[in-house]
C-alpha cells in the first residue's frame, strides 16, 4: 500500500531517530565523553553549556555527584533499549506461544490462558514491581521479569485471535491430513502466518516498555544505582527542581522523544501493514 | 466392482447446536451426515453429488479423520478405523490425501511450493532429503508444472496452477485414495477441462482411487465410475454413471439432471425443476426429506421415511415410488 | 445466572487463596522477622519469647494457617515501624484519600475524554481531530512521573499557583488530579473516537438518519450510547492502572493514600504493612471485577464471552 506523504515523513523521521538511538546505545562507550558512574564532586551541579555558568566540558551539565549528564544520558539509552529488547523478546515468545496454543487447541487450555490474560491485564503493574523489588531487591532481572509479566498478555491475545482465524484455513486441515503433529502445525503453519502482526506489535510496545522501565527506575525499584538510567535520572533531579531543572528535564525529554518515535512508527506501520491489528484508537 | 479401498457403514455426524453463552445448553443437532454407506473401489472414481449444505464436505472430513464420527464405521482396506494403532494412523495419513475447493486457502502463503508439496513426505520420514527432492520434481512434472516452481511461493501462481500444486501435494506420498472436494468449482470454465483431464490422466497412470465431490451432475460425469446423489445428509440414489444419466429414478436426481442440461429443452421434463429452499438439516422434514420439494410427492411421503435399497441390479434408490 | 456468580465467587476465592500464600511467603522471604522486630539490645530470652509469640517455631503450613486465621479476623499484624499500629488500620486509614483522588480523576477524564472523542470522530480529519491525536500521542509518550514533575515545575515552581504537596485543601488536589487524569483522558478519547466512527457508519445509525432524526440527536443520543460499550469495558480493566498511577502520583505529591503507603512500606521494608496493602488491593480488585462481570452479564452477555 502507498504511504501518504505525511506518513512517509513520520516513518522516516521515526526511523532516523530510532537508528540514531540504536547507534548511541551500541557505541555508548565510544561516544560518551565521561564515565557515567564516576563524578567529580568539585564539578557538581554545573548547568548546561548554553546556561550562564555552564561550560563546554559538560554540554548538558553535571548532576549532584558531579557526573556528566550527557554521558549518563548516553548510557541510559543503552539501558532503556536493552531492557526493551530483552523484555519484548521474552514476553513476545512466551505470549505468542501461549496465544497460539490457546487459539489452536481451544477448550480448557484456551479458557485457562485467557483467564490468565484477563488477570494479568488488569493487575497493578507498579505494585507488582514494588513487591518483587521488596523480595528480590531492585535489579536488572527484576525489571525484565516485571515488564515481561505485563507484556506477554498483548501477544497472547493477538496471537490467539490470529490463530483462531488461521485454524480454519484449509492448509491447516491439510497439514493434519498429511500427518503433521499439533506442535508442527503450530510452529510451521500458524506461527509464520502470525509473525508479521507480532512484529508490528513489538514495535508498538517498545514505547510502552520504555515508559514502564523508567517509571520503575524512577521509583527506585528498577535499575539499581549508580547505573545510568533515564527514569532514575529524573528521580535524582526531583529534589533540585528549584535550582537545577535540567537534571530532570534532559532525561525527561529523551524519554518523550524516544517513546514518541517508536509509537508513531508503530502506529503508522500498523495502519499500512496490518490494519486489522489497529488498536482501538484507529488513528 | 473392484476390491474396496475404503467403505463406510452407516456413518453419522451430528453437530450440536449450542445456545447461550454463559450457560451453554445443547438445544438440538445438525444432522449433517445421517447414515451414509459408501464404497470406493481400487482405482475407481466415486462421484458424490448434492446441493450446497447437504453434508458432502462433512463426509470428506470424516474420511480424512478431521472430524470424529458420531456413529457408524469407516473401513479402510478391510479394517475399521476405530481399531487403528498409531502406526496404522500414520500409514492411513500417507494413503489418503485430499484436494479442497479453494486453492487460496489450501496453500500456506508462508511456505514455498517445494515445502508445501514435500510436507507429507517430511513428516513421514521414510525418504531422505534427496529422495524427497526427487519426488517433488516428479509430482510437479506429473501435474504439468516446471520443477523450478518448487522455489516459488504459491502467491506467484494463477488459480489453475495453484490447484495443480494442491494436486501435486496430494500425490506426493503416493496415496491409494484422494478425496477431491469440489476441486474445480472455484476455477474458470477454461481451466476446468484442463484440470479434469489432468486428474483423469493421473488416475490412469497411478491407479489411485478418487472420491470426487461436486454440487452438480455435469461435473462428476466425466470422471466418475459410479455416482452417489446426496440430499440433506442421506444418499438418495446410487448407480453407475451411464445408468444414472440415462435412467435416473429418484425425483431429486431427475431434477438435478434437468438443471445440469439447460441447453436441451427436450430432455427437461415438466415439474423436474428444483424449486424452493433446501430445508435446514437442523429440522429436516419428516418422512422423506425431499417431500417438501418433490414434484411426485404422495401423501405418505411426509410420514414414511423411504429405505435405501437396490431396486434394479446395481441401482439403489431411497424413494417410496419404488418400494 | 446464579450458577455463574457462584462459579466466579469460587474462582475469586481460589485466586485470593493463591495471593494469600504469596503474601504469606513475602513475609518469610525477607529474612528473620524476629531480628527486624526486636529492639537493638535484647537478650536471647526475648528472642525466644518473640519467636514463640509469632509462632515462628511452628512448621510453615501451621504458620500459614495461623496467618489466615488471624487475617480472617482482621488481624494482619502490626507495623514494624513507628507506633506499631495494626497494619490493616493503616491501610483503611489511607483508603479515603486514594478513593477521592481516583474518583475525581475518573470523573474529570470522562467529562473531557468522551465529548472530545465524539467531536474528533464527528469532525474527522479536522484541526480538532488532529490536535486531539497529537495530544493523545503525547499523553501516551509521557510517563506519569514526568507529567507530575513537569506540572510541579510549571505550576508550583514557576507560577506558584498550587502547592507541590499535601492533602486536604482544594488547591492541593489540582496537580495530583490533573496528573492522574491525563492518561485516562487520552485513553477515553481514543476509545470513544474509534467506537463512534464504527457506530456512525453502522446500518442502525443510517436508519436513524433516514428516519429524519436531527443530526445532533443521532450523534449525541443514538451513536454515543452505542459507542460507550467499549468505554465501559475499559473501565473494567482500569483498576490496575489506577493503582499503578496512584503509587507514582501519591509518592510524588506526598498524598496520604494507599499507593504511597505501599511505596513507603517497600522502602522501609515494613512487611506487615505491605502484606496488608497487597491483600487489600487484591480483594478489592477481585470484588470489583466480579461486580463488573455480573453487570456485563446483565447488560449484554456477548460483550465479554464471545470473541
Ligand atoms: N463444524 C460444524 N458445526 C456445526 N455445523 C456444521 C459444521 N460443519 C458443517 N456444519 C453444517 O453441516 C451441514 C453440512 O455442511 P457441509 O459443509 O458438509 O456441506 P457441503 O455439502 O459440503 O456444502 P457446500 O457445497 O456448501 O460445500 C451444513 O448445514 C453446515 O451448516
Ligand atoms: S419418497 Fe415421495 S417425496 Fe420422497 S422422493 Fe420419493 S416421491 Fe418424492
Ligand atoms: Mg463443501
Amino acid at each position: 500500500m502507498q504511504l501518504s506523504l505525511s506518513a512517509k515523513i513520520i516513518v522516516v523521521t521515526g526511523l532516523v531517530i530510532i537508528l540514531v538511538l540504536a547507534v548511541i546505545a551500541i557505541f555508548a562507550p565510544l561516544i560518551a565523553p565521561y564515565d557515567p558512574t564516576i563524578g567529580e564532586l568539585s564539578e557538581r551541579l554545573k548547568p548546561p553549556c548554553w546556561q550562564e555558568g555552564g561550560s563546554r566540558d559538560h554540554i548538558l551539565g553535571t548532576d549532584t555527584l558531579g557526573r556528566d549528564v550527557l554521558s549518563r544520558l548516553i548510557y541510559g539509552t543503552r539501558t532503556s533499549l536493552t531492557v526493551a529488547v530483552i523484555a519484548i523478546l521474552i514476553a513476545g515468545s512466551i505470549g505468542s506461544l501461549l496465544g497460539i496454543t490457546a487459539g489452536y487447541l481451544g477448550g480448557w487450555v484456551d479458557t485457562v490462558i485467557m483467564r490468565l490474560t484477563d488477570l494479568a491485564f488488569s493487575f497493578p503493574t507498579i505494585l507488582l514491581a514494588l513487591v518483587l523489588a521488596f523480595v528480590l531487591g531492585p535489579s536488572f532481572f527484576n525489571i525484565i521479569l516485571v515488564i515481561s509479566l505485563v507484556l506477554w498478555v498483548e501477544y497472547a491475545r493477538m496471537a490467539r485471535g490470529e490463530a483462531l482465524k488461521i485454524r480454519g484455513m484449509d492448509y491447516v486441515a491439510l497439514a493434519q491430513v498429511a500427518g503433521c503433529s499439533k506442535i508442527r502445525i503450530m510452529l510451521r503453519h500458524i506461527l509464520p502466518n502470525v509473525a508479521s502482526s507480532l512484529i508490528v506489535l513489538a514495535t508498538l510496545q517498545v514505547g510502552m516498555v520504555i515508559v514502564l522501565e523508567s517509571s520503575l527506575s524512577f521509583l527506585g525499584v528498577g535499575v539499581p544505582p549508580p547505573d545510568p538510567d533515564w527514569g532514575s535520572m529524573v528521580a535524582g533531579g526531583r529534589s533540585y527542581i528549584f535550582s537545577a531543572w535540567w537534571l530532570s528535564a534532559v532525561p525527561g525529554v529523551a524519554i518523550v522523544i524516544t517513546v514518541l518515535s517508536f509509537n508513531l512508527l508503530g502506529d503508522t506501520l500498523t495502519e499500512y501493514i496490518n490494519p486489522s491489528l489497529r488498536r482501538q484508537g484507529g488513528w | 466392482m473392484t476390491e474396496a479401498v475404503l467403505e463406510t457403514k452407516d456413518i453419522k455426524k451430528y453437530f450440536p447446536v449450542i445456545k447461550g453463552i454463559l450457560f451453554s445448553k445443547t438445544t438440538g443437532w445438525v444432522k449433517a451426515v445421517d447414515g451414509v454407506d459408501l464404497y470406493i473401489g481400487t482405482g475407481e472414481t466415486l462421484g458424490l453429488v448434492g446441493e450446497s449444505g447437504c453434508g458432502k464436505t462433512t463426509i470428506a472430513k470424516l474420511l480424512l479423520m478431521l472430524e470424529k464420527l458420531t456413529d457408524g464405521s469407516i473401513i479402510f482396506r478391510g479394517r475399521d478405523l476405530k481399531e487403528f494403532t498409531r502406526e496404522d494412523v500414520r500409514q492411513y495419513r500417507k494413503s489418503v490425501q485430499a484436494v479442497f475447493q479453494n486453492p487460496l486457502s489450501s496453500l500456506d502463503p508462508r511456505m514455498k511450493v517445494g515445502s508445501i508439496i514435500s510436507e507429507p513426505l517430511i513428516v513421514d520420514r521414510t525418504l531422505d532429503r534427496k529422495g524427497v527432492k526427487d519426488r517433488v520434481t516428479t509430482v510437479l512434472e506429473a501435474v504439468g508444472l516446471d520443477p523450478r516452481s518448487a522455489k516459488a511461493y504459491p502467491q506467484e501462481f494463477s488459480g489453475g496452477q495453484k490447484q495443480r500444486i494442491a494436486i501435486a501435494r496430494a500425490l506426493a506420498s503416493d496415496p491409494q485414495l484422494i478425496i477431491l472436494d469440489e476441486p474445480i468449482s472455484s476455477q474458470d470454465v477454461s481451466i476446468r477441462a484442463q484440470l479434469m483431464n489432468l486428474l483423469k490422466d493421473l488416475q490412469d497412470s497411478m491407479g489411485v482411487s478418487f472420491l470426487f465431490i461436486a454440487h452438480d451432475l455435469a461435473t462428476v460425469r466425466y470422471l466418475s465410475d459410479r455416482i452417489n446423489v446426496m440430499y440433506l445428509g442421506k444418499i438418495v440414489e446410487c448407480t453407475n454413471r451411464e445408468d444414472l444419466y440415462t435412467n435416473p429414478l429418484h425425483p431429486y436426481t431427475k431434477a438435478l439432471l434437468s438443471a445440469s442440461l439447460p441447453h436441451d429443452p427436450d430432455s427437461r421434463r415438466e415439474g423436474d425443476v428444483l424449486s424452493g429452499e433446501v430445508p435446514s438439516p437442523l429440522n429436516p422434514p419428516t418422512g422423506c426429506r425431499f417431500h417438501t420439494r418433490c414434484s411426485q410427492a404422495m401423501p405418505e411421503c411426509s410420514q414414511t421415511d423411504p429405505v435405501f435399497k437396490e431396486v434394479q441390479p446395481g441401482h439403489s434408490v431411497a424413494c417410496l415410488l419404488y418400494q | 445466572m446464579q450458577r455463574y456468580i457462584v462459579k466466579r465467587l469460587l474462582q475469586g476465592t481460589l485466586i485470593l487463596f493463591l495471593v494469600s500464600i504469596i503474601v504469606f511467603l513475602l513475609g518469610r522471604q525477607i529474612g528473620d522477622p524476629v531480628a527486624l522486630l526486636l529492639p537493638e539490645y535484647s537478650t536471647e530470652e526475648d528472642r525466644i519469647r518473640l519467636t514463640e509469640q509469632l509462632g515462628l517455631d511452628k512448621s510453615l503450613p501451621e504458620q500459614y494457617a495461623i496467618f489466615i486465621w488471624n487475617a480472617l479476623q482482621g488481624d494482619l499484624g502490626n507495623s514494624i515501624r513507628g507506633a506499631r499500629e495494626p497494619a490493616l488500620d493503616l491501610v483503611l486509614e489511607r483508603v479515603p484519600a486514594s478513593l477521592m483522588l481516583a474518583s475525581i480523576a475518573v470523573f474529570i477524564s470522562l467529562l473531557i475524554g468522551i465529548p472530545l472523542g465524539v467531536l474528533a470522530a464527528v469532525k474527522r480529519g479536522s484541526l480538532l481531530d488532529t490536535t486531539a491525536r497529537v495530544l493523545a500521542l503525547l499523553g501516551q509518550a509521557t510517563p506519569v512521573f514526568l507529567l507530575a514533575i513537569m506540572g510541579m515545575y510549571i505550576f508550583s515552581v514557576q507560577l506558584g499557583w498550587f502547592p507541590t504537596s499535601g492533602y486536604g485543601r482544594p488547591e492541593q488536589f489540582v496537580l495530583p488530579v490533573l496528573t492522574m487524569s491525563c492518561f485516562m483522558v487520552a485513553a477515553f478519547l481514543r476509545l470513544t473516537r474509534a467506537s463512534m466512527l464504527e457506530v456512525v457508519d453502522s446500518e442502525y445509525i443510517k436508519l436513524a438518519r433516514i428516519k429524519g432524526l436531527s443530526e445532533r440527536n443521532v450523534i449525541w443520543k443514538h451513536a454515543l450510547r452505542n459507542s460507550l460499550i467499549p468505554v465501559l469495558t475499559f473501565m473494567g480493566t482500569i483498576f490496575g492502572r489506577m493503582i499503578s498511577g496512584a503509587v507514582i502520583v501519591e509518592t510524588i505529591f506526598a498524598w496520604p493514600g494507599i499507593g504511597r503507603l505501599a511505596y513507603d512500606a517497600v522502602m522501609q521494608r515494613n512487611y506487615p504493612v505491605l502484606q496488608a496493602v497487597v491483600l487489600f488491593i487484591a480483594t478489592s480488585f477481585l470484588v470489583i471485577n466480579l461486580l463488573v462481570d455480573i453487570l456485563y452479564a446483565f447488560i449484554d452477555p456477548r460483550i465479554r464471552y464471545s470473541q
